[in-house]
């Protein structure tokens, strides 16, 4: 198995559902002649020409309205924003028509489209740019969201989005766009709404998603090692739809969760997470659930104070500890 | 539209309820505020009186018959409607209140009812700190959790101290009945005929609670024998000037009375055998709430003076009176049983002449007093003479309390004791 990055990893799922359906294009700001602001889609124009790889104006409403457009007439866009960030000129886009398109044409039309780029924190650009929608988006019914943490991720799902016939929003994130990990060579997808485990464990649960399933991993090895505590770490990989069953399996194993994301807190992907296991795992739970998000401020511009507002290795240990005692 | 009164939840630890009495009869119509019924709980006897109007249409249980919380116990509505066909009650849930389905009024105990809150409370009336998991796994095991250490944050009791409770080898319950068959007598006449009488809500209590704390606690014991003549000489010249005082008629001092209060006393001066084991904290009380047992026919409850720190012997001694007379006719409130910090037992009218208690948790210690015998003693001049001796027994929850602590307090009550006098300012 080839090891690659996450970068290389959405790239060749591009790659090869360009390669595969004629009908897939990518379409951006910067996609074709500059290769991409962060360079996911280097190469594609030279390989596949100006017809699937798209440069579009500066204008998020106009061309996110054209990929819905398009995708309506049976076209697979692959809209790249430079942030995610920037989906918020573009909202009713995004949101109410290809949110619900397919709901209000009875059933007739489907608006396979996928938005994918960037969305995070923690890369010093202050709070215009770095914010995490992915609670947002999700709490509208009609849309999927998937935020992969691992490169075999980051290709599974970028492919699986791209053949699914709703609008799937892919949040990346360019602190993981280097990391690299094993991949196949061969074709395969990650199943949207299906979570996965990143490590087993019996003592705690630590339910996160994006980069906060890294952060998190980090923090189990470190319980692990200095407190003998054995984490189980459930990455997410898709907010919308949830799999609801594999985080109950685990607390009911574990008895003792901490949630763990880069959002915000307030209404943050854990606040339903929580009320989920409370409500339906109610007699399993052994303490209080924890949770570990970015401090509740707008994303702060000093370097420093960043990296300490988003959730890092000792704060999640700290939580699992509160949680363990 | 009928109306079905479930078996109410009148204690938080109450499960089942038995009816001892109907004071109505099929057919017959009752108001606001009638008395339907005398419910056993674990506790206590109390009295389920009627906010729903209407004609009695049905009773389901029997007076006598024991069932578990939420089953109907009687229906209520129109005179002549139909009874309705009860549900059989699903198994009953410990956090389901029974409250009966309509927009009626439900029935009411008419003693203080505590909240329905699910998770058992101390008998100091603080609430026991559970986690769901803990408790789940404990109404497993049948394992009582108000009874259990708890050492997670704050001494809530989590999913290994119950884990732990389970494992205790002295914790397993034999499955079923425990075997308890003997021969019968070989000339066919024993002292009396073998029979198995049902375990009364109250003797189910004792034996839960005392099977925990002899689990549980770790026991320690001391003795002091006291000199019991100036507390004898005392209490009969205050007992004849009462017996003279118009003012005062009928109130009587007995010996215990006074051992109540001079425990009171003793507990002020070594306040730290005033006190509770909380898991992870020691909890010293600031109150003296003082319970005493007093033996009924069928087992035994222990009633709790609140504040006699700062009640007077007269006070202590009406208190005592009175809840002596609730416990005998069962009409004793859970409030009226619980929350206390030291418990003073005495079986000295018996003239037992000294015994050991065990410890009525979550108090850290109890006294037993026996009968106060004349003995021979060594005076302060050497000499032999004529003693009325009294020996006084400590169980201490050795958790809390060390021996010395221990001795220290019954020291000061041996002083007080020896000194009455002292007790009456």
């Amino acid at each position: 198995m080839a090891v690659i990055s996450y970068r290389e990893a959405l790239r060749a799922a591009m790659r090869e559902e360009l390669k595969r359906d004629e009908n897939v294009v990518i379409m951006g700001e910067e996609v074709a002649q500059f290769n991409g602001a962060y360079k996911v889609t280097e190469g594609l124009l030279k390989e596949f020409g100006p017809k699937r790889v798209v440069d579009t104006p500066i204008s998020e409403a106009g061309f996110i309205g054209l990929g819905i457009g398009a995708s309506m007439l049976g076209i697979r866009p692959v809209m790249e924003l430079m942030f995610w960030s920037f989906s918020y000129v573009a909202f009713d886009q995004v949101v109410n028509n290809a949110g619900n398109i397919r709901y209000m044409s009875g059933g007739l039309i489907n608006c396979p489209i996928v938005i994918r780029g960037p969305a995070n924190g923690g890369t010093n650009v202050g709070a215009t740019h770095s914010h995490t929608p992915e609670a947002i988006l999700a709490s509208h019914p009609g849309i999927k969201v998937v935020c992969p943490a691992t490169p075999y991720d980051a290709k599974g799902l970028m492919k699986a989005a791209i053949r699914d016939n709703d609008p799937v929003y892919v949040m990346e994130n360019t602190i993981l766009y280097n990391d690299k990990g094993e991949v196949p060579d061969e074709d395969y997808i990650v199943p949207i709404g299906v979570a996965d485990i990143k490590r087993e464990g019996t003592d705690l649960t630590i339910v996160a998603h994006g980069r906060a399933v890294i952060t998190s991993l980090k923090a189990a090895e470190i319980l692990e090692k200095e407190h003998g505590v054995s984490v189980e770490v459930v990455d997410l990989r898709s907010i919308r739809p949830l799999d609801e069953e594999t985080i109950l399996a685990s607390v009911r194993k574990t008895h003792r969760a901490l949630l763990v994301e880069e959002n915000k807190p307030f209404c943050g992907v854990d606040a339903q997470i929580a009320y989920l296991i409370q409500a339906r795992a109610f007699d399993e739970l052994d303490a209080p659930i924890g949770r570990v998000s970015s401090i509740d401020a707008p994303q702060i511009y000093s370097k420093k104070l960043e990296d300490l507002q988003l959730p890092y290795p000792a704060r999640v240990v700290e939580a699992a500890l509160k949680i363990l005692a | 539209m009928a109306e079905i009164i479930d078996m109410p939840k009148l204690s938080d630890t109450m499960s089942v309820g038995t009816v001892v009495k109907w004071n109505i009869k099929e057919g017959q119509t009752v108001a606001f505020g009638d008395i339907l019924a005398e419910i056993e709980t674990d506790k206590a006897t109390m009295e389920l009186s009627c906010t729903v109007p209407g004609a009695i249409l049905k009773i389901y249980a029997d007076a006598g018959s024991q069932l578990p919380v939420g089953e109907p116990i009687c229906a209520i509505g129109k005179k002549g409607e139909a009874a309705p066909e009860p549900k059989k009650a699903a198994p009953p849930k410990a956090s389901a209140p029974a409250i009966p389905e309509s927009t009626g009024i439900p029935c009411i105990p008419e003693a203080p009812a505590s909240s329905s809150t699910p998770v058992a409370a101390q008998s100091d009336g603080s609430r026991t700190k559970v986690s769901p998991y803990a408790k789940r796994m404990a109404e497993k095991a049948a394992l009582n959790v108000a009874a259990l250490s708890g050492t997670g944050p704050g001494g809530r009791v989590v999913g290994r101290d119950v884990n732990a409770a389970a494992n205790a080898p002295v914790a397993a319950a034999p499955a079923g009945p425990i075997n308890v068959a003997v021969a019968p007598p070989a000339d066919g006449k024993g002292v009396q005929p073998d029979s198995d009488a049902p375990v009364s809500g109250m003797r189910a209590t004792i034996a839960r609670r005392l099977v925990e704390s002899k689990n549980t606690v770790p026991h320690f014991y001391l003795e002091v024998e006291v000199d019991a003549a100036p507390l004898l000489a005392l209490r009969e010249t205050l007992n004849k000037r009462l017996a003279e005082s118009s003012a005062e008629a009928g109130l009587k001092l007995s010996v215990n009375d006074f051992i109540l209060k001079a425990s009171a006393e003793a507990l002020r001066r070594v306040p730290a055998v005033n006190a509770s084991w909380a898991g992870t904290s020691i909890r010293q009380h600031s109150a003296v709430h003082l319970a005493f047992g007093v033996a009924l026919e069928d087992g035994l409850v222990t009633p709790v003076i609140r504040d006699a720190h700062s009640k007077s012997l007269r006070d202590i001694a009406v208190d005592a009176k009175g809840l002596i007379a609730k416990a005998r006719s069962k009409k004793l409130s859970p409030a009226e049983m619980s929350g206390s910090t030291f418990t003073v037992t005495n079986l000295g009218m018996y003239g037992v002449t000294g015994f050991y208690g065990i410890i009525n948790t979550p108090n850290a210690a109890i006294l037993s007093v026996g009968a106060t015998i004349k003995k021979p003693v060594v005076d302060a001049n050497d000499r032999v003479v004529i003693g009325q001796r009294m020996a006084i027994g400590l169980s201490g929850d050795h958790r809390v309390v060390d021996g010395a602590n221990g001795a220290q307090f019954l020291q000061a009550l041996k002083q007080i004791l020896e000194e009455p006098t002292l007790i009456l300012i």
